[in-house]
């Protein structure tokens, strides 16, 4: 095999990737961890390791940029790095979900606790658990794995409409709850961000290893009847975006 | 770490190094040596011969003196333009195909072959061959066989100028990169017009340095000559008939007992080789400046 | 003005080696198709087949159709008159060294009993501007020498050479091997400004090369064409393993 550097390189990069993922993994099972718990010691365990996050975002998108302008990498090693950057980005901002989660517990843990109807622990379990099983996907490869968490979003999705709901019902009725109520109801939505993150990264895994861009398929849907529809009645689509096929160099 | 055998081989290098250049200035030195003793024992024994007479005049009567080698000089040329005549066309014209068109066949092999052996023949068995097939024979319809003549000395030395012509021009066109021969062929030019105008004008200076060896060599050559041209001590450009040489009257001249005619000897000599160096420094002039401007 | 190639069952060989085996494709008209694949793949043998110099080489021969247009190049014409309507350009940039540049350039035209000067004049011209070469030899068009010219020029004027006999097709053997960066940049930039009037057809060992000029790419392996599709597609997602296994590096 050629380019022995090259292919230590890459590896060095999943490797460091992995690391990050850990670092991100922990930090949100943590923030869980400090939500049940209200352990004050597990919050700071959790600003510290975001700051670690952060730093690693940079030195791995350096990382990836060498060996772009390095060496031109082509089809699967190019998809790779491109994967590499998005999925770095996404952790990062698990990591800040992460952050977010403990200084909510903080501050709950401040104005006291109070009984909500809202099953956070299962939203978060859910969550942790698509974070899980995206990280897995990447570091075997699995795209058949990463299209299962696709479906998983709409479930975290709907937790995330009947939380808001219940919420904004509790603080209509029982308005000196809305403190406890608005930091559960910012819980919730980190949590959902965290599940629209895992969603990613398991599209940038199947970008990876199949080559299919799977991101946004209502959109696509959406743009795509519009063009037809347009089409038949003979008017130039308005806001059309342009068409998602290969196109033919110019 | 000690520098001292380091530097020693260092000296021993430079040493060797100026002693490899001294021995090959020495060589060069030997080579032209002889060329230039030569050329001097020429100019002190013969130019003191050289007048106006020398360039003008035919040999005088047995005995007289003055005289010149005026009919040699037109002799020779003469002489010399039929071998070209001869020796050029059909050399090069072999030498295309052995190059070009007949590669790898049994007849190129054949044909080479044959060049090379003709080029081995002695120049006075080529002189008794010219003799036995035109001095000799005697046909009545055809007027130049039977005798003496001009033309006979013309085609011996022009078959002995085809093989160095023919073998030169085969080594220089193949020495044409066969790159600049595939460019001619991908623009659509058929073989024999690629072959004649690109592959043989880019050989073309290789081609007229063959021509000219052939030509300085057999300026020079007396034996073919004996039995053919025979010499004239008269004023002939017949082709019919006998022609003088300069070659051939320096030989008489050489073996006379008058000691005028021995010194023109040596002008005649001295008179031949500069003609030679002045022919083809001409035609190298000539041909230089017509490739520069690259007339296609 | 460019036309499409159809190959269909194309073999080739030289001597008893079997150089290519069974190559089927088609090249869009007035589109640049690039062939990548190892040394010794066939590449370079192909593409001389499509203007019938492979056959030059005494040993060599070929069997199936080569379609240029609506014209089988092996049944319907002389090898010499394809060679008219299908222009080559080589490795090595080889002007012919006895010829001063305007010589080189009408040398097509002339050496096939053309003689018009005023229209030679004028062929000249163009095939210089559309080389991108006319600015920098246009007053020395008869003073200088083919081969005076700086490697990236002379590959150029090669290329006027190959356009001034208005070919339909321009194939193109690895032009640019033999150039510096700012020469090769400007021959694929040529080659973009070229694909509106001819087709194109350019074997290349660089592969960012091939990405940037040419709409489709085929890649060839031991004679044979293991994949052809476009461009992106070899690029960015290929279908066969071999294909990414050659452009990422990983053999060859």
């Amino acid at each position: 095999m050629t380019r022995i550097r090259f292919q230590q390189s890459l590896e060095d990069l999943k490797e460091n990737l992995l690391v990050m993922a850990g670092l991100a993994e922990q930090a949100i099972q943590r923030a869980i961890e400090a939500y049940r718990t209200r352990d004050l010691s597990i919050c700071d365990l959790v600003s510290r390791s975001e700051i670690a996050i952060n730093r690693m975002e940079r030195d791995i998108d350096q990382a990836a940029l060498d060996l772009l302008a390095m060496e031109q990498p082509m089809a699967v090693d190019l998809r790779f790095i491109l994967s590499v950057i998005k999925i770095n980005a996404d952790l990062e901002r698990v990591g800040d979900a992460a952050k977010s989660i403990s200084d909510r517990v903080r501050h709950m843990e401040r104005i006291g606790a109070v009984d909500l109807p809202v099953d956070i622990p299962r939203m978060a379990a859910m969550s942790a658990d698509m974070v899980r099983k995206s990280l897995q996907a990447f570091i075997e490869g699995d795209a058949e794995l990463a299209r299962s968490i696709l479906t998983m979003d709409d479930a975290v999705d709907q937790m995330n409409r009947a939380a808001y709901k219940a919420l904004t019902k509790v603080m209509e009725e029982q308005g000196h709850l809305a403190p406890q109520a608005l930091n559960a109801l910012m819980i919730c939505r980190s949590l959902e961000r965290v599940a629209d993150h895992a969603t990613n990264i398991a599209e940038d895994v199947i970008f990876w290893v199949q080559g299919d861009d799977v991101r946004h398929p209502k959109s696509v849907a959406k743009a795509a009847a519009a063009a037809a529809a347009a089409a038949s009645t003979g008017a130039a689509p308005s806001d059309s975006a342009p068409a998602n096929t290969a196109p033919a160099q110019s | 770490m000690s520098t001292a055998p380091f530097q020693l081989r260092a000296k021993i290098r430079t040493v060797t190094d100026h002693a490899v250049t001294v021995l090959a200035v020495l060589a060069t030195i030997l080579v032209i040596a002889p060329l230039a003793v030569i050329f001097a024992e020429l100019v002190y024994k013969g130019a003191s011969s050289l007048d106006w007479n020398f360039f003008t005049k035919v040999p005088a009567p047995e005995g007289e003196l003055g005289g010149g080698m005026a009919n040699a000089i037109v002799g020779s040329a003469v002489l010399l333009g039929l071998a070209s005549l001869i020796g050029v066309p059909i050399g090069i014209g072999s030498g295309i195909y052995l190059a070009e068109f007949g590669r790898g066949t049994k007849l190129a092999n054949a044909v080479r072959f044959t060049a090379d052996v003709l080029n081995g023949v002695p120049s006075i068995v080529m002189g008794v061959t010219a003799y036995a097939l035109i001095v000799f024979p005697h046909i009545s319809f055809l007027p130049f066989l039977g005798h003496f003549s001009a033309l006979s000395g013309g085609v011996a030395l022009g078959i002995m100028m085809i093989p160095t012509v023919c073998r030169s021009t085969e080594e220089m066109l193949l020495m044409v990169p066969h790159v600049v021969r595939e460019a001619a062929l991908g623009l659509g030019v058929p073989n024999w017009r690629s072959t004649l105008s690109i592959t043989v004008k880019t050989a073309s200076p290789g081609i007229i340095t063959g021509c000219m060896l052939a030509f300085a060599r057999v300026a020079g050559e007396t034996a073919p000559l004996l039995f053919t041209a025979l010499g004239n001590q008269f004023w002939s450009t017949n082709l019919n008939e006998p022609i003088a040489a300069l070659p051939l009257q320096i030989f008489l001249y050489a073996n006379s007992p008058y000691e005028d005619q021995q010194r023109m000897a040596w002008a005649g000599a001295l008179v031949l080789i500069v003609l030679i160096v002045l022919s083809v420094s001409l035609v190298r002039y000539v041909t230089s400046r017509g490739v520069l401007k690259g007339n296609s | 003005m460019g036309v499409s190639i159809e190959v269909i069952n194309l073999n080739a060989w030289y001597g008893s080696n079997h150089s290519l085996q069974d190559i089927n494709l088609r090249m869009p008209g007035n589109h640049a198709t690039a062939l990548i694949g190892p040394s010794g793949c066939g590449k370079s043998t192909f593409v001389r087949c499509l203007n019938r110099m492979h056959e030059t080489n005494p040993i060599a021969r070929a069997t199936g159709t080569v379609r240029i247009g609506d014209l089988d190049i092996y049944t319907g014409a002389k090898p010499v008159e394809i060679r008219r309507r299908v222009g080559m350009v080589f490795q090595r940039p080889n002007p012919f060294p006895t010829m001063s540049i305007y010589d080189n350039v009408a040398a097509g035209l002339k050496l096939n009993g053309y003689s018009n000067q005023k229209h030679l004049d004028e062929i000249v011209e163009k095939s210089l501007k559309n080389s991108a070469l006319w600015d920098e030899v246009k007053d020395d068009l008869k003073k200088k020498s083919g081969a005076s010219l700086s490697g990236g020029q002379q590959q150029r004027l090669c290329i006027a050479r190959a356009l001034a006999v208005d070919p339909e097709v321009l194939l193109m053997d690895e032009p640019c091997s033999a150039l510096d960066p700012v020469s090769t940049s400007k021959i694929e930039d040529l080659i973009f400004q070229l694909k509106s009037q001819y087709t194109i057809v350019i074997v290349t060992h660089n592969m960012q090369q091939a990405a940037r000029v040419a709409e489709n790419t085929g890649f060839f392996l031991n004679g044979r064409m293991v994949e052809f599709d476009s461009t992106h597609k070899i690029f960015t997602n290929p279908s066969d393993k071999r294909t990414e296994d050659y452009i990422t590096g990983r053999f060859g």
